[in-house]
């Protein structure tokens, strides 16, 4: 059947490939500077389905099924070739976003945790969850006008990380930068794809 | 329920049609679920019976010619995701389209010379 249908488009051409990249860390920390540097920002519609607590305060006690608002997004787009695309997909800081992580991380390649040294507690959920889905990761300190007040060692305590798991600094306004940060974590997923699977 | 001639087509209103109207109230799509970024491909197949679809697949249709993924044509179409869902699932049951998971990323079972490509795609930016 699928075949048929391979066979009825009539392409010859390779194998359309599509990219996720999740970008995670707490709100206003800069994951939307740093998928607009690199990327073509596109803004998604999708639904949020109200849970008991939001449920509870837009008062629709009573009301039996389900309802659901519509919540703008953005994803940030990034063609390498007309087959090979990157999509970055910024996880939604706010915890009534949580119930979207799991569809945006299903699938995904691997996931930069962007912290802010002033603030490195609120990137501790990403880390707990990427960790338990076993989705590599890398940290990505997002340095404000060099305010650098710690190292990357330091952070590496702090955030009670692995030796072997990337730490960078970037800037997330700048181009370069941001290229750097997914370059470092495409380095870091080929590395674990190196590693012995254990038996 | 507004009557039909109440008519105000003004943008600043907010659509005319609410989303879900466009799937006949459903809210789930037919058939196995696919990936935000899975491949959708058009395959040039004709319905005997085109009447079923409505101008919002015929979009989603067109956008398929090319393979392109379910994210980027819900960014086109302008229409919340679950609702593009359901729109795909339609198109795919009529043998309209194919929709292709995306590559396993598991991590033991990458494609290592794809992350090769895209280490050099990215470099070169």
């Amino acid at each position: 059947m699928a075949y048929g249908g391979y066979e009825a488009a009539g392409v010859a051409q390779r194998r359309h490939r599509a990219i996720k990249i999740l970008l995670a860390g707490g709100f206003g920390v800069g994951k939307t500077t740093l998928v607009g540097a690199v990327s073509e920002i596109r803004p998604l519609r999708t639904e949020e389905q109200l849970t008991e607590t939001s449920a509870h305060v837009d008062s629709t006690a009573g009301v039996e099924r389900k309802t659901t608002t519509t919540v703008a997004m953005d994803f940030g787009r990034i063609t390498l070739r007309e087959d090979l695309v990157l999509y970055l997909f910024g996880t939604p800081g706010q915890e009534r976003f949580w119930f979207m992580w799991d569809e945006l991380s299903l699938g995904a390649l691997g996931a930069v945790v962007l912290a802010d040294t002033r603030r490195l507690a609120e990137c501790f959920p990403a880390i707990d969850y990427f960790e338990r889905r076993e989705i590599p990761f890398i940290v990505a300190l997002n340095v404000f006008d060099g305010s650098r007040s710690y190292t990357i060692e330091d952070v590496r305590v702090a955030l009670d990380l692995d030796p072997k798991l990337p730490i960078v600094l970037c800037d997330a306004r700048s181009r370069d930068s941001a290229k750097d940060v997914l370059i470092a974590l495409i380095e870091h997923v080929l590395s674990v794809a190196d590693e012995p699977v254990a038996r | 329920m507004p009557s039909n001639d109440e008519r105000w087509l003004d943008n600043a209103a907010g659509p005319v049609v609410r989303p879900y109207a466009l799937t006949r109230g459903r809210t789930r799509p037919s058939g196995a679920a696919f990936d935000l970024v899975a491949t959708v491909t058009a395959t040039q197949a004709r319905v005997a019976d085109a009447g079923g679809l409505g101008p919002e697949h015929i979009s989603v249709l067109q956008l398929a010619q090319t393979p392109t993924t379910v994210v980027d044509i819900a960014s086109d179409v302008d229409l919340p995701l679950g609702v593009v869902r359901i729109l795909l699932a339609d198109l795919r049951e009529l043998g309209l389209v194919t929709i292709q998971a995306p590559v396993s990323m598991r991590a033991q079972q990458v494609d290592k010379n794809m992350l090769r490509e895209v280490l050099h795609g990215l470099r070169g930016l």
